[in-house]
C-alpha cells in the first residue's frame, strides 16, 4: 500500500471510502460459501491470531505494531454488530496514528490506569478462515477469552474478533481488526488494556 | 393503621417510616446519629460521607428523587412510543414519550408483584405487558388489561394499579429531568444561572441541537461523588492526565494540544471556575483559547481522519471550513448539574450511583444535526469526525481519572485518617469573588466548587422530602 503521506504522522485514509467499506463491506466471515477449508492456510492464520495474542499479552506492542498494516484500523464497537462509525461513537476507533499515541501513552508510566499495568492471558479459538468478495484480502473470525489480572483481582473480557488481512510485503497484514466484547454495550471497568 | 399513600418512600408513608425508625434505633450505622455540621465543614469533609452505605441509602432519597436529576436526552427518544430504559438513583424508570406526545418518566415496576415491565435498552412499545403474569399497561402508565379478570372481586379502574410513575418531569431545551419532590422548584428555577452556559453550549450547534450517538460507557468502584468532586477540578488535570497531555503533543511543533493550558501558571491564566447555586458548577476554560475561526480545531489533538476531513473541507467551502471544523473540536467547558449531568466538550456525562462504592459513569457522545442544510452538506463529515475526537477523552483521560478514583475508594479505608480537604483557595483575600448575582468565581484550580456544592449537599441530606410518586386517574 503506496502512500504519499505516513500514516503514523498524518490522518488522510480514515475517509468515507474506508467507512463505508467497514460498515457496508465488513461481512464476508459470514458467508459460507466463501469458507477456506485448507488446512494449510488455516493454520497459517490461527497461527497468525495466535502469535498477536501472545505479544499482546507480552506488552511487546512494538513487534504487534508490525503485524498491521501502515493504514490500518482498530474498532472496538460500542454497539452489538459494530453500528456505524461515522454517526455512533466507539468505545475505541483507532486509525495507525491513534493506535501508536495509544502505546506511547501506557509507556509514559504516568498512565495511571495501567500503573501497575495489567496482566493478561488471552485464549483464542473458533478460527474460522474466509475469503473476500475483492479476492485479495482474507476475514478471519475468531473467538477471545481475556483473563485478565489488576490490583485488586482478576476478570475476564470476552467476545470475538473480526479480522481482514491483506497481503503485502510477503506477508499477511492485518489492515482491520473488529473487537466485539460481548457485553460492548454495557458499563466497562478500566477498559485501559489493547485487546 | 392510617390509609396508605402512593409511593412515599422516606418519611411519608406511615408503616415504612414506622420500620425505619425501629432499624434506626438499632442499627450503630444509622444517619440518625451523624452530625452533619461535622461530617462537613468549610474546609473539610469526612470520608464517611464516601463510604457509609447509609448515607449512601439516604441519598438515594435525599438527593436522586429530592432534587431534579437528568434522565435522558429528547433525541433518544424522538418518535411518539419511544423510549428507554434508564435509573433514577437505584429506581429503575423507563423514559418514553407516549402515544400522545408526552414525555414520562414510568417506574419499571409493575403494579401487581414488583416485576420490571421492560428489559430492554430501547425500542417503540405503545403497551407494556408484564413478562411475569401478563398484566399490561398504556404508555400512559394506565392498565389496560389483567388475565382472566374474572377471578378478582376488585375495581382495576381504581387507580392504584396503574403504573407509578415520577410526578415532575420536565426538559430544558432538550435534556430531560424528572424529581419525585411535589416541593422542588421549577426546573428552570432549580438550573438557575447555569442555563446560561448550557445555552451557549447548544448555540455553538446549528440550530441550537444535537443528537445523542452511542456512548462511551465506563464504570469505576468508588463512591459517586468522586466524579462530581472531579467535574470541576482543574487543579488534578496535569497530575491525573500527565500521559494524555504528553501523548496528544507528542507530534505537535508547539505542545499546545488539548489542555496544555494547564501546564503553566493555570492560577492565573484567564480560565475560571465559577460556583453557581444549587449545587451546580461551572469550569470555563473559553477565555484560554484563541477567540476566532478555527481558533478550537486549532488545538484539537489528532484524530483519526483529521487530515483527511480538515483539507477536503477547506477545499470545498475555503474559510467558512473553519467554523465548521470547531463543531468537531471540544468545547472548553465543564457545565455541572448536581447530581448527576455534565456537559464537556462535546459529550454529555452523566453519573449514576449503583451502591456506596460503584458508580456508572456514562460518556453520550452528541452529533451535530443538520435537518435543514446549514452546513452544506459538511454534516456527514464534520460528524464522521466529531464521532473520532470525542473517542479520544474517554479513552486515554477518563480512564486515569477513574482509577484515581477508586484509589481514593481504597485511600479512604484508613478509618484513622478521617479528612479529605477541599480548601484550596480558601482564606486567600481577594481570591474567590463573589458577584453581585450570587455567583461565585475563582482561579480555575480552587476548590471553592466542592465547598459550596457539598454545602448544598448538607442542607438536601438534613431534610425531609416527602417524595412521592403518581399514577394517572
Amino acid at each position: 500500500m503506496q502512500t504519499a503521506y505516513d500514516p503514523a504522522i498524518s490522518s488522510y485514509y480514515v475517509n468515507d471510502g474506508l467507512y463505508r467499506k467497514l460498515v457496508e463491506d465488513f461481512t464476508d466471515w459470514q458467508r459460507e460459501e466463501l469458507v477456506v477449508t485448507a488446512p494449510e492456510l488455516r493454520d497459517h492464520f490461527r497461527l497468525l491470531i495466535e502469535r498477536e495474542a501472545r505479544l499482546l499479552d507480552e506488552l511487546r506492542f512494538d513487534d504487534w505494531l508490525a503485524m498491521y498494516a501502515p493504514e490500518c484500523i482498530y474498532w472496538v464497537p460500542g454497539t452489538p454488530g459494530g453500528g456505524d462509525p461515522r454517526r455512533e461513537i466507539a468505545i475505541s476507533f483507532d486509525d495507525r496514528r491513534r493506535l501508536e499515541d495509544r502505546i506511547f501513552r501506557l509507556r509514559t508510566g504516568y498512565a495511571w490506569s495501567q500503573a501497575p499495568k495489567s496482566r493478561t492471558v488471552r485464549l483464542v479459538s473458533n478460527v474460522e478462515v474466509f475469503a473476500t468478495r475483492e479476492g485479495a484480502a482474507r476475514m478471519v473470525r475468531s473467538n477471545f477469552l481475556i483473563s485478565e489480572f489488576r490490583v485488586d483481582g482478576t476478570r475476564f473480557l470476552s467476545g470475538w474478533c473480526a479480522h481482514r488481512f491483506v497481503h503485502s510485503a510477503e506477508r499477511w497484514q492485518i489492515q482491520v481488526r473488529q473487537v466485539n466484547l460481548i457485553d460492548c454495550d454495557r458499563n466497562l471497568r478500566n477498559p485501559s488494556i489493547v485487546l | 393503621m392510617p390509609p396508605m399513600r402512593i409511593g412515599g418512600e422516606y418519611g411519608s408513608r406511615p408503616v415504612e417510616r414506622r420500620m425505619l425508625e425501629k432499624l434506626n434505633a438499632s442499627s450503630i450505622d444509622s444517619v440518625e446519629r451523624y452530625d452533619w455540621d461535622e461530617l462537613v465543614q468549610e474546609d473539610r469533609v469526612h470520608r464517611l460521607i464516601y463510604t457509609d452505605p447509609a448515607i449512601f441509602n439516604l441519598e438515594m432519597t435525599n438527593i436522586f428523587g429530592a432534587v431534579w436529576v437528568y434522565l435522558g436526552h429528547e433525541s433518544q427518544i424522538p418518535a411518539n412510543d419511544d423510549y428507554i430504559t434508564v435509573r433514577l438513583g437505584l429506581r429503575p424508570i423507563i423514559l418514553l414519550r407516549d402515544s400522545h406526545g408526552k414525555i414520562r418518566a414510568l417506574f419499571n415496576r409493575c403494579a401487581h408483584r414488583g416485576t420490571t415491565l421492560c428489559r430492554k435498552d430501547k425500542g417503540s412499545a405503545r403497551i407494556f405487558t408484564c413478562p411475569y403474569h401478563g398484566w399490561s399497561y398504556l404508555n400512559t402508565g394506565k392498565l389496560r388489561a389483567v388475565p382472566w379478570p374474572d377471578g378478582y372481586a376488585c375495581d382495576f379502574k381504581d387507580a392504584k394499579y396503574n403504573v407509578a410513575q415520577v410526578p415532575h418531569v420536565d426538559s430544558y431545551r432538550g435534556f430531560i429531568f424528572a424529581t419525585l419532590n411535589p416541593d422542588a422548584p421549577s426546573l428552570l428555577d432549580y438550573l438557575g444561572p447555569i442555563t446560561k452556559p448550557i445555552d451557549e453550549w447548544l448555540d455553538r450547534q446549528p440550530k441550537g441541537r444535537i443528537r445523542v450517538c452511542e456512548a462511551n460507557r465506563l464504570k469505576y468502584k468508588g463512591n459517586w461523588k468522586l466524579a462530581y468532586d472531579n467535574s470541576g477540578d482543574g487543579y488534578h488535570v496535569v497530575f491525573s492526565h500527565r500521559s494524555l497531555l504528553e501523548m496528544e503533543n507528542r507530534q505537535a511543533d508547539v505542545a499546545n494540544k488539548g489542555m496544555s493550558y494547564y501546564k503553566n501558571s493555570p492560577d492565573t491564566a484567564p480560565m475560571y471556575i465559577a460556583y453557581m447555586g444549587n449545587g451546580h458548577h461551572f469550569k470555563d476554560k473559553r477565555p484560554n483559547i484563541e477567540r476566532r475561526a478555527g481558533g478550537l480545531w486549532a488545538v484539537e489533538g489528532p484524530a483519526p481522519g483529521s487530515e483527511h476531513y480538515a483539507e477536503a473541507l477547506r477545499r470545498r467551502f475555503g474559510a467558512k471550513a473553519e467554523d465548521i471544523l470547531d463543531l468537531a473540536s471540544s468545547e472548553p467547558v465543564n457545565i455541572n448539574v448536581f447530581p448527576n449531568f455534565s456537559l464537556l466538550g462535546n459529550h454529555i456525562q452523566v453519573f449514576e450511583p449503583i451502591s456506596v462504592d460503584e458508580t456508572d459513569v456514562t460518556w453520550y457522545g452528541t452529533a451535530v444535526v443538520d435537518e435543514d442544510g446549514t452546513l452544506d452538506g459538511a454534516v456527514g463529515d464534520i460528524n464522521a469526525l466529531r464521532m473520532r475526537t470525542q473517542e479520544q477523552f474517554p479513552n486515554f483521560g477518563e480512564v486515569d481519572d477513574l482509577a484515581n478514583f477508586e484509589e481514593i475508594q481504597r485511600g479512604l479505608a484508613c478509618r484513622e485518617d478521617e479528612w479529605i480537604y477541599m480548601h484550596r483557595g480558601l482564606g486567600i483575600p481577594g481570591r474567590v469573588k463573589t458577584h453581585a448575582n450570587g455567583i461565585i468565581t475563582a482561579p480555575a484550580t480552587d476548590e471553592v466548587f466542592m465547598r459550596e456544592y457539598i454545602k448544598e449537599w448538607k442542607r438536601l441530606m438534613k431534610a425531609t422530602p416527602k417524595l412521592a410518586a403518581q399514577r394517572e386517574p
